[in-house]
């Protein structure tokens, strides 16, 4: 019954808690004198007024609410676009590339096709050099020619 | 049409302030009364009713409706009332060592809030000022968590269930914590409830 008691006071009881504990005030004297003084207690309580907040607490409140930190960007934050951002980002992404192909590629000098086709047959003409001007090979005799040599040759002799 | 609290907060949540406001308007009352009889002192309870606006503002982006928006609102207060109580009672324990507070300067703010402008008879008024204080100190004198029971059950007319997740209890301890509660105001109001049960 204790418990029911305030909530019969203040009227929160479902209907048929409510009929309860009228059937069961009807029979007890100590639980009815203590309904009328809860009641009285719950009047007493009512007596006191309301205060009304003061003219500057919207303002106070409205100033601590604007002086909050705006709310932390979350992790793909960076990914939105902004101008600055966007050109150090390019800045450096070009400036990465450039770095790059120096770095990757040989520094050849331009050559002119005329020099690098001779520059190609150079292993050839140091041969040659050195066969022309290998003494054992002079001490040599002459070669005998054959006739289908004579038209395409020149005699090394004269 | 009338948007509901949780619909408020989540629109706070979404970024409109405008709701933020209408909650504001909503419960500055209700809150600043419910903190001014917890600690007893108007400025303080205005500056903790700005601090529970303020934690409700921090926490919209997190926020999940999960329960009714006043337990949680009421939940942010009754903490920072507690914790207020406290404090305070520790500074009052700090200061009687060497000026002790008069219970004529503790009612100082209910002195200036309470006197009415036009009062046909100074007498009555005089009356009914003893009894706002009687009634004042009886509450005062009430346990903490015991006061915030009564005032959230009382004044706020919260549900048995919202007020005990408020105070972090069973529904049947806060029956017993609300019983226990108006049992110690019944003695200490005796001579005004035996006025009024004869009315």
């Amino acid at each position: 019954m204790e418990s029911r008691i305030l909530g019969y006071v203040d009227g929160r009881l479902k209907e048929s808690e409510r009929l309860e504990v009228e059937k069961h005030l009807a029979e007890c004297a100590p639980c009815c004198l203590r309904v009328n003084e809860f009641s009285a207690v719950a009047g007493l309580l009512d007596e006191l007024p309301l205060i009304e907040p003061s003219a500057e607490f919207d303002t106070r409140v409205h100033a601590r609410v604007a002086a909050e930190p705006q709310p932390k960007a979350g992790w793909w934050a960076w990914m939105h676009f902004s101008p600055r951002i966007a050109f150090a980002a390019s800045m450096l992404l070009l400036m990465a590339l450039w770095l790059g192909y120096r770095t990757g590629t040989p520094i050849a000098p331009t050559i002119p096709n005329d020099d690098q086709a001779m520059m190609q047959d150079l292993p050839v003409l140091e041969d040659h050099d050195v066969l022309q001007n290998f003494e054992p090979l002079k001490d040599l005799p002459s070669p005998v020619q054959s006739d289908d040599d004579s038209d395409a040759q020149q005699p090394q002799h004269m | 049409m009338v948007r509901t609290d949780v619909q408020l907060m989540l629109d706070v949540k979404a970024g409109d302030g405008n709701s933020f406001e209408l909650l504001l308007q909503r419960y500055r009352t209700p809150l600043v009364n419910f903190l001014f009889r917890m600690v007893r002192n108007r400025e303080q309870a205005e500056d903790l009713a700005q601090e529970v606006f303020l934690r409700v503002y921090r926490a919209r982006e997190d926020y999940v409706p999960s329960a009714k928006f006043t337990t949680w609102l009421f939940r942010i207060a009754t903490n920072l009332a507690l914790n207020s109580v406290r404090d305070n009672r520790y500074q009052k324990l700090e200061v009687s060592i060497d000026a002790p507070v008069s219970l004529d300067a503790e009612d100082g703010d209910e002195r200036t809030m309470d006197v009415p402008e036009k009062h046909p008879n100074i007498e009555q008024h005089l009356v009914e000022d003893a009894r706002r204080k009687m009634i004042r100190h009886a509450i005062d004198k009430l346990p903490e968590k015991q006061r915030a029971a009564v005032l959230l059950h009382k004044y706020e007319e919260l549900d048995y269930a919202e007020i005990a997740k408020i105070l972090n209890c069973s529904e049947s301890a806060l029956k017993s914590l609300l019983f226990r509660a108006y049992e110690a105001l019944r003695v200490e109001l005796a001579p005004l409830v035996a006025q009024r049960a004869r009315q």
